[in-house]
């Protein structure tokens, strides 16, 4: 305790102390001098030798410093070293930091954006027990199940804790203003004690209430409430007129709550089974979610599912024939899409750090080679082996720090920007990529990727310290062999500089190989000039065909009239969507045994065609006269046409959607498939039924202009406005736009992008790694170049030489590289579109761009050492 | 000039307690005085006195004060203090246990 006092009285009396151990040594050696020459030594041999018997001064200072001084003394004092030593160097600082800043910038954003996708949990009580449950019918794993059969697989299995249901629902509200567009989920009764979660507000609901005697109620979202009501607590009791209906408000629901798969919705009211869909076995509207129960694994509840699926296939062969269950990890459903984009890039980014890293522990290695005599004058100065050590040490460390800090703070930044980045529709559907920022996993991670880069920072040059050569480090004269050893590591590393930069660019150049293919994809259809308005009219004034008939007619006559329109349509469902909405179908005059043809169908004026711009491989378009009083038509797509009329012309054919041969339909015509799916999606039958003869309330209007669709979209709004004030309209959107913003064209062009980003900066740190070490490998052999010249070697062959070091280096990097490349292409093959992991022209290409681009780093400093004047080079040593 | 035998490692604190014990002396007097008392066979790297010296200070077994010299010149003096004296014991007996020890292992070696 004592000691302690004293350390720390020393330490504010430092300059005494230093003062009085000066005197008392000086008093040392001036008592051994006089002795000395008592003793009858010269002066001068008596001084040196006085010096010499005392021993290393400084030295003795710095150890006798090292007992009374506290340790954090030391560490100030290398610290303060170590800004100095940069702040003389900004150059490399600089650089240095810059570089760190970038690797570990893009490294910890995106890896904030995997945090909030893949490592937070989802905000439900132990998700990794819920699953989510479908019925799988031939053309699709995830389809939806029906009332009565969620009402059996809930009573049957034996697997799940609880089993409830759930479906996105778009409703529209009364407001002051009339009808508007409401977000909305219906679930079943149990469906968020299924998932844990509690209102904060109000109650849940209750088992039994959804009964049709029970008074409809809804829960809110947390957004909703703070957005519609301000945050009021009375809320609860409060009414909402809901498709007519009016709803209580019994709860709100906390804010971190949300259901991927059911979103966006403000409301999440009761599932009803007095629907008219909810009494058919064959109506499927719901999907399922459950959480297994303790002891049971995933395995075991899907093989119990499937045998109830497969029980109610045998009971109700009408209705269940081919409809099998389904069922999925729930996290899975909800984060599958983007997990491999968001590895892919995280994997880039890492590649970046990797580079960026590589690059610095260059430039330090560079350095420690040119700061190779101030070690040695330190360490003939007193400086123990370990205080050098301890000093490269801090420089490495101040190094990361800084630049892990830049880069921190350059993730935040640019953490806003991508999520802003990120279209609204997107981000509505994926709710956990909302409230992305720097939470303590994600520091943890910048701080391991600061100590790994701290760690190598200090490593690089504390490896080229060679004790035992202090004297030759004072000669400096072996410069030769030491730049042979450094030359030997430093092109090491940037073989793999160039061979990480060859991968990155390879993954973006078939990424955007991808995105352009995606973007390209014939659609069937002429995406330009396309204006898109939703309608919704319900009500007693549209209940019957003819009304919805004339309506149709009205809204297609009236927007004609508009200047620059140039065709108009409607159309119960838009194309570059989730291509659902299916029918089964069996065709006239074939046997049928109550096999499931399932295809896509749609309810579509005769202006439809025109609108989209689609094309016609047989047989004829819809009229206006194709309706009630005429025969029944349908025009069906390609696919359908090869699927089940192989190698027949399906013109002329009738198909029915009816089990017995009452209600056919007349093939009229065959069109080119028309991406019903997003972009990336395979191509599905589907079938094409007049407006006129199945006409529906809520549809979509399409109008092809000549002028700027955009700028369309108000007169076409005001223009049915006018019609039915009453009539909600909304949505109002651009085909192209549509495309653009779809969900998988986004992901393409984002990871297209970030890849592309991460891969540039690569290109540029490869290259300047590549330049630093042949203008470091051009100045450490400047004597030797001079030599060369002197004995007559032309410039030519001088730079010939300097550049063939650096092909080799090249050739060598890009191999490697374009052998990890294909490994790597392989593990992103999910986001190619089009394109395969070997691609040769990309692979070619890029490989081609990062050789030039080396070849131009390295062409500097061949110049150079080509300019080398030989007279000075051998005078210069 | 045959090469004299290093100093024990961890002999150093208890030669320079041992050394004060008849009088307080200055750093130069303790490097003296070992030489002397040793009779030229054991020296101390002089400069390395100064760290030990500040750590017996640190642990309060010396103590140190500014005096003159007879040749009238500053120099700092080191006395041993009663805790300094205890520890100076307390060494001896630990290192004679070890000379012993040491002694018993040769002659054992040497009769066999």
């Amino acid at each position: 305790m004592s000691s302690f006092f004293r350390k720390l009285s020393i330490l504010f009396g430092r300059k005494r102390f230093r003062s009085e151990l000066d005197e008392e040594m000086a008093f040392h050696r001036t008592q051994t001098e006089a002795e000395l020459v008592d003793s009858g030594m010269s002066p001068e041999q008596a001084h040196f030798e006085a010096m010499r018997r005392l021993g290393n001064e400084g030295l003795l200072k710095e150890r006798t410093h090292g007992v009374v001084g506290f340790r954090f003394e030391t560490t100030l004092q290398d610290l303060r070293f170590a800004l100095r030593q940069l702040r003389k160097n900004p150059g490399f600082a600089l650089t240095a930091i810059a570089i760190l800043a970038l690797g570990v910038g893009s490294s910890v954003a995106i890896f904030a954006f995997v945090d909030a996708a893949l490592i937070k949990p989802l905000p439900y009580q132990d998700p990794a027990r819920l699953v989510e449950l479908f019925e799988a019918i031939p053309i699709g794993p995830e389809f939806h199940l029906s009332y009565p059969d969620y009402l059996d697989w809930k009573r049957e299995n034996k697997v799940f804790h609880s089993l409830n249901v759930f479906a996105p629902e778009g409703f529209m509200e009364k407001t002051v203003d009339g009808l508007r567009e409401a977000d909305a989920a219906r679930v079943s009764d149990g469906f968020f004690k299924t998932l844990g979660v509690t209102p904060i507000l109000g109650r849940d609901f209750y088992y039994g209430e959804d009964r049709p005697e029970a008074a409809r109620s809804t829960l809110l979202s947390y957004k909703a409430w703070q957005r519609r009501y301000a945050g009021n607590r009375n809320v609860i009791g409060q009414t909402v007129t809901l498709d007519g209906h009016p709803y209580v408000i019994i709860g709100v629901l906390p804010k971190e709550f949300s259901f991927a798969p059911a979103e966006p919705a403000d409301f999440w009211t009761i599932e009803r089974p007095d629907g008219g869909c909810e009494k058919s076995r064959g109506c499927h509207n719901l999907f399922g979610v459950a959480r297994l129960k303790d002891g049971v694994s995933f395995e075991t509840a899907f093989a119990d599912i499937k045998s109830i699926a497969q029980q109610l296939e045998k009971q109700y062969p009408d209705s269940n024939r081919d409809q099998w269950a389904n069922m999925l990890p729930l996290t899975a459903k909800i984060v599958g899409d983007v997990r491999p984009i968001l590895l892919t890039i995280l994997c880039g980014a890492g590649l970046l750090l990797i580079i960026g890293a590589v690059n610095v522990a260059s430039l330090l290695l560079v350095r420690s080679e040119s700061r190779r005599r101030e070690m040695a004058v330190r360490g003939a100065l007193g400086a123990s082996p370990r205080r050098l050590v301890r000093q490269l040490v801090t420089e490495g460390l101040l190094l990361a720090a800084v630049g892990g800090i830049t880069g921190v703070v350059l993730a935040q930044l640019s953490l806003r920007t991508l999520t802003a980045l990120i279209p609204k529709d997107m981000l509505m559907s994926r709710p956990y990529l909302q409230n992305i920022g720097l939470n303590g996993r994600v520091a943890l991670f910048a701080l391991a990727l600061v100590a790994l880069s701290a760690m190598l920072f200090a490593f690089t040059p504390v490896s080229r310290l060679r004790f035992t050569r202090i004297r030759e480090g004072l000669a400096d004269g072996d410069r030769g062999s030491a730049g042979m050893v450094w030359r030997r590591f430093g092109a090491n590393l940037v073989v793999i500089e160039l061979a990480t930069a060859m991968i990155l660019l390879a993954g973006a150049g078939l990424l955007g190989k991808s995105l352009y293919r995606l973007l390209h994809a014939d659609t069937g259809i002429q995406s330009d000039h396309i204006a898109i308005l939703r309608v919704d009219a319900q009500g007693d004034r549209y209940s019957k065909d003819e009304q919805r008939v004339a309506l149709g007619r009205e809204i297609v006559r009236q927007i004609s009239a508009l200047p620059g329109v140039k065709a108009v349509g409607v159309t119960s469902k838009l194309p570059i969507e989730d291509g659902d909405v299916t029918t089964d179908f069996h065709i006239i005059g074939r046997p049928y045994h109550g096999e499931h043809h399932e295809v896509a169908w749609r309810t579509v004026s005769s202006g439809y065609w025109a609108a989209l711009g689609t094309r016609l491989l047989s047989g004829r378009y819809f009229t206006d006269r194709d309706d009630a009083a005429s025969p029944k038509v349908v025009i069906v797509n390609q696919t359908l046409a090869r699927e089940y009329f192989p190698g027949e012309d399906p013109v002329g054919k009738q198909i029915t959607l009816e089990s017995t041969d009452k209600n056919p339909m007349l093939i009229v015509g065959e069109v080119f498939d028309i991406q019903e799916g997003q972009l990336d999606a395979k191509a599905r039958g589907a079938m094409y039924i007049p407006y006129n003869q199945n006409a529906y309330p809520y549809f979509s209007v399409l109008v092809r202009t000549t002028q700027d669709e955009g700028s369309m979209l108000p007169s076409i709004a005001a223009t049915l406005h006018g019609l039915d004030p009453v009539m909600a309209i909304f949505d109002p959107e651009t085909m192209s736009h549509k495309i653009h913003d779809a969900p998988s064209t986004y992901l393409h062009r984002s990871s297209a992008w970030i890849v592309g980003g991460l891969a540039v900066m690569a290109l540029v740190l490869g290259a300047i790694g590549l330049y630093s070490v042949i203008a470091y490998s051009v100045s450490r052999r400047t004597r030797e170049i001079g030599v060369r010249m002197a004995l007559g070697a032309e410039r030519a062959a001088v730079s010939g030489m300097v550049i063939g070091e650096a092909s080799r280096l090249i050739v060598v990097g890009i191999a490697i590289g374009l052998a990890g490349s294909v490994p790597a292409a392989l593990a992103m093959r999910g986001l190619l579109f089009g394109v395969p992991a070997w691609d040769a022209q990309t692979l070619i290409g890029v490989a081609f761009v990062l050789a030039l681009i080396a070849l131009l780093a390295s062409y500097l400093p061949a110049r150079r050492a080509a300019s080398v004047s030989p007279a000075e080079a051998l005078r210069a040593e | 000039m045959a090469k004299k035998p290093d100093l024990l490692p961890g002999t150093l604190d208890m030669l320079i307690l041992k050394t004060l014990t008849r009088a307080p002396l200055h750093g130069y007097g303790i490097a003296q005085s070992i030489k002397r008392l040793s009779e030229d066979v054991l020296t101390v790297e002089e400069g390395s006195l100064y760290p030990a010296l500040q750590r017996l200070l640190l642990q309060g077994w010396v103590k140190a004060e500014w005096k003159m010299t007879d040749t009238n010149r500053r120099a700092r003096y080191y006395t041993l203090t009663a805790a300094g004296r205890k520890q100076l014991g307390i060494e001896v007996s630990q290192f004679e246990q070890m000379i012993e020890a040491i002694g018993r292992v040769l002659s054992d070696a040497q009769e066999a």
